[in-house]
């Protein structure tokens, strides 16, 4: 590995000029300081003559018809979640016809592609880039560096930017429906693997050399209601099945109990309305966590008692806004990703909830996007450190266990970015004086609310002024950091080899951070 | 005398470390660890140690910690006692007491601690929890047995268990007994604090309660979850405008010879002996709340 060249990011984070598996590195300069260059990527042009059949009786037929070979790259998408059949379903025809090397570029893999350690063993599989990465998968790739070269780690605006600056060319893209018609017309929202929103492989689709839909709802042409159109799709495969409907569609997330999570949501939302950020008009990103959700409720009460309605809800949607929307606190939801099937039948019935790609959602690189519209942004943190810097994507022994999702591309854009997270997990504590790794820069996070206190980065100004002056006692991090610690000691930190196991690309394609391998030892 | 409120008194077993780092969080005026029922058998002295190291090591701000000891005839009472103590804590909650002769024994414990560790005379307190039909009998005995008792708790979940009646929401059954126990305390001049509800989504039925206890004349309610807090002190505590009434009659009063059997009048309106301590009470309550210094 070439190290002889070094460059520092903005952040403070020393990298290699260049790294094997990865190439020239372009180092974080800050949130907004790298403009776009050259022009967007196209794919050769299709044609689909009359008459042509795009229906095919096999995963495998259509693998073959792409011409998939050694060394391409592939798509896939995770709305379908834990309960994805998709890609393992292809991932083993591919293997079986003898196909190797091949590059995996994934919105985010769960613990449902577990079986991708085995391809990826066998050497089908030499290239993973995705938002996240889990399970067995992540750690043998944090410990023994199974790939043999890093995982891009991409946030959701920044592998649409990829894919569309042709960063990351796809070969073959493979779609996940729910409802196709025999020339590919899909959406996300008929059947009974319905998901709601396809904004990932809304750009796939775009981009990619060959796309094949793999349905298990085929319905006569032609569909009523397109979010991805025939006009991008080579081939469609029906299937017995998609996924498991018990994993995709687990219900409407419920609002916690835990008493932590409420207590820390509650002085989130005091904050948030010190600020003067819940007002007529304004919009909101939510999250998923417990905490972030719980906000949500204690947020419309204060809109109800002073009659105040929000504009949009946006990102992955929730049960919880799909509420906020039908009761006519919100005007509309933007949807990249539904998250229950409460979601996902809204979207289906309601022309306010509106499907956007991840691309409209939060590439930077466009003329617009959603991220950068949003006033109030809510994410959760694994660690937090004293420059606000984030890490979300590894635990605190450097195990890769997160994801990046579209936390730093909300959080760049957002006027207000809010962290929810309890100030220790298991004894461990989430405020350190340096995060293990960057995945969202701090110089985007403004407030820390924990169930010990509420700490406002010290950019802001503004913030500590409102907050003070309504009352709301701040904190350091530095004190946060020094209180946990005293009820948890100072844990080690985790030591790594040499080896580069991942990059962490910010949404523009520097690189924020590297993850290296783990020493054996731990 | 003016003392910190006893509005809410949270519940956390002491076995959880996790408790012992939160359960001062959520903002009620006392906390009380528990030692004696939500503790197995065989836990008991790993949380005895637990408590005492988080006495030694936690700063609780001003959240008043208690401790539920195991009764002092089982074979952990007296170890909690003369473990905890030395290690910080000043006030025990003296589970199912009955009779006040079990309040001078811990008394004598607690005064033979005091000597031998250097801690002020007097310093440790009690709370006796009645929980038995004798013990709500014994109440003012009980309440008067030592200096150290602060305030007394009704529990009623043993107490109809002892009488053989059915809990219900309503509390027909527990009327008298709630009753004694604050006319007790009321005579000792001592706090009386309200059983728990354990009903924690009920929150309609829950607020009813706390409001009821309040009007009986209890100083507080235990809780068993973090979520009943904001409840009993949106009943317990003062609105502004009842604190600043208060104020102005106490005001008006300082100076008035109202002890011998006079009278004033306050923007027009009587005050005599029970309208001060009235008012008396509202701004104990402000002041313990915090709202006001």
């Amino acid at each position: 590995m070439a190290t002889e060249q070094q460059v520092i990011t903005k952040s403070g984070i020393t990298l290699p000029s260049r790294i094997d598996g990865y190439g020239e590195v372009k180092p974080f300069a800050g949130a907004f300081a790298t403009a776009p260059q050259g022009k967007k990527y196209a794919p050769a042009k299709g044609t689909c003559p009359p008459g042509t059949v795009k229906v095919l009786g096999n995963i495998a037929e259509a693998i073959e018809k792409t011409g998939l070979r050694d060394g391409m790259t592939i798509s896939f998408h995770h709305h379908l979640r834990n309960g994805d059949y998709v890609l393992n379903l292809v991932m083993d025809e591919i293997a079986r016809l003898g196909i190797k090397n091949l590059t995996i570029c994934a919105s985010s893999l769960t613990n449902a592609h577990e079986p991708l350690l085995e391809h990826i063993k066998s050497g089908v599989v030499t290239g993973l880039q995705t938002s996240g990465l889990r399970g067995g998968i992540a750690k043998a790739v944090s410990r023994q560096n199974i790939l043999g070269k890093p995982v891009i780690f991409r946030t959701h605006g920044g592998r649409a930017r990829a894919i569309e600056a042709g960063e990351t060319k796809i070969d073959v893209a493979f779609v996940a429906a729910p409802v196709s018609d025999p020339m590919g017309n899909i959406n996300g929202c008929e059947g009974k693997s319905a998901f709601g929103s396809m904004g990932y492989p809304m750009v796939d689709a775009g981009y990619a050399e060959k796309v094949v839909v793999i349905t298990d709802n085929l319905v006569p042409f032609p569909l009523k209601r397109i979010s991805i159109p025939m006009t991008l799709i080579d081939y469609v495969v029906p299937v017995e099945s998609i996924g498991d409907p018990e994993q995709i569609s687990a219900g409407a997330i419920r609002i916690t109990k835990n008493p932590q999570e409420l207590l820390i949501a509650e002085r989130a939302a005091q904050v948030l309305i010190a600020a003067g950020a819940v007002k007529n008009g304004f919009s909101f990103q939510a999250g998923t966590g417990g905490a972030s959700l719980a906000v949500c409720r204690f947020i419309k009460d204060y809109m109800r008692e002073n009659q105040i309605k929000g504009s949009f809800g946006a990102g992955g949607i929730t049960a919880t806004m799909v509420e906020l929307l039908n009761e006519g606190y919100f005007e509309t939801l933007l949807d990249t990703q539904s998250f229950d099937d409460s979601s996902a039948k809204s979207m289906a019935v309601n022309a306010s909830h509106v499907e956007m790609s991840a691309s409209m959602y939060a590439n930077p690189h466009n003329k617009g996007c959603t991220a950068h519209m949003l006033d109030i942004m809510i994410l959760s943190a694994t660690e937090i450190d004293e420059e606000f810097n984030i890490n979300s994507l590894t635990d605190s022994n450097g195990t890769i266990m997160g994801a990046l999702g579209g936390a730093p591309d909300t959080a760049a854009g957002a006027k207000l970015t809010l962290v929810v997270a309890p100030s220790m997990r298991k004894r461990i504590p989430i405020v350190k004086d340096h995060v293990t790794h960057i995945s969202t820069p701090g110089e985007t996070v403004d407030v820390l609310v924990t169930e010990r206190g509420v700490c406002v980065n010290p950019r802001r100004t503004d913030l500590i002024r409102a907050l003070t002056e309504a009352g709301i006692p701040l904190k350091s991090m530095a004190d946060l950091r020094r209180e946990v610690e005293k009820l948890t000691g100072v844990p080690a930190k985790p030591e790594y080899t040499d080896v580069i196991v991942g990059v962490v690309e910010y949404r523009d394609g520097t690189v924020l951070d590297v993850i290296r391998q783990i020493k054996e030892n731990q | 005398m003016l003392k910190k409120s006893k509005r809410t008194m949270l519940f956390s077993p002491a076995d959880t470390p996790k408790n012992l780092f939160t359960a001062h969080l959520y903002g009620a005026d006392c906390v009380i660890f528990d030692l004696e029922d939500a503790v197995k058998y065989a836990e008991k002295d790993a949380a005895r140690d637990l408590l005492a190291e988080a006495l030694r090591v936690m700063d609780y701000g001003d959240t008043q910690i208690y401790a539920r000891i195991n009764p002092l005839y089982t074979e952990f009472g007296r170890a909690d006692v003369e473990t905890l103590v030395p290690a910080g804590l000043r006030r025990m909650r003296l589970a199912m007491c009955e009779k006040p002769e079990q309040v001078r024994e811990l008394d004598a414990l607690l005064t033979e601690l005091e000597t031998k560790y250097g801690i002020e005379p007097g310093s440790c307190q009690i709370q006796c929890s009645l929980e038995t039909p004798l013990g709500v009998t014994n109440a003012l005995a009980v309440a008067t047995a030592s200096k150290r008792v602060e305030s007394v708790s009704f529990g009623a979940e043993d107490f109809t268990r002892s009488i053989g009646a059915q809990r219900t929401k309503a509390g027909n059954e527990i009327f008298l007994a709630r009753n004694m126990v604050v006319m007790a305390a009321a005579i000792a001049g001592v706090d009386a604090v309200d059983t728990v509800w354990a009903d924690i989504n009920d929150e309609a039925g829950f607020r009813e309660e706390v409001r009821m206890a309040m009007n009986l004349g209890f100083a507080g309610k235990s809780c068993i979850h973090p979520s009943q807090i904001k409840i009993v002190h949106e009943v317990f505590t003062p609105s502004r405008e009842e604190i600043e009434k208060s104020l102005a009659i106490l005001e008006a009063a300082k100076d008035a010879d109202i002890e011998k059997g006079g009278v004033i009048t306050v923007n027009g309106k009587m005050v005599d002996i029970p309208v001060i301590a009235k008012a008396e009470k509202v701004v104990r309550l402000a002041r313990g709340a915090g709202i006001i210094a």
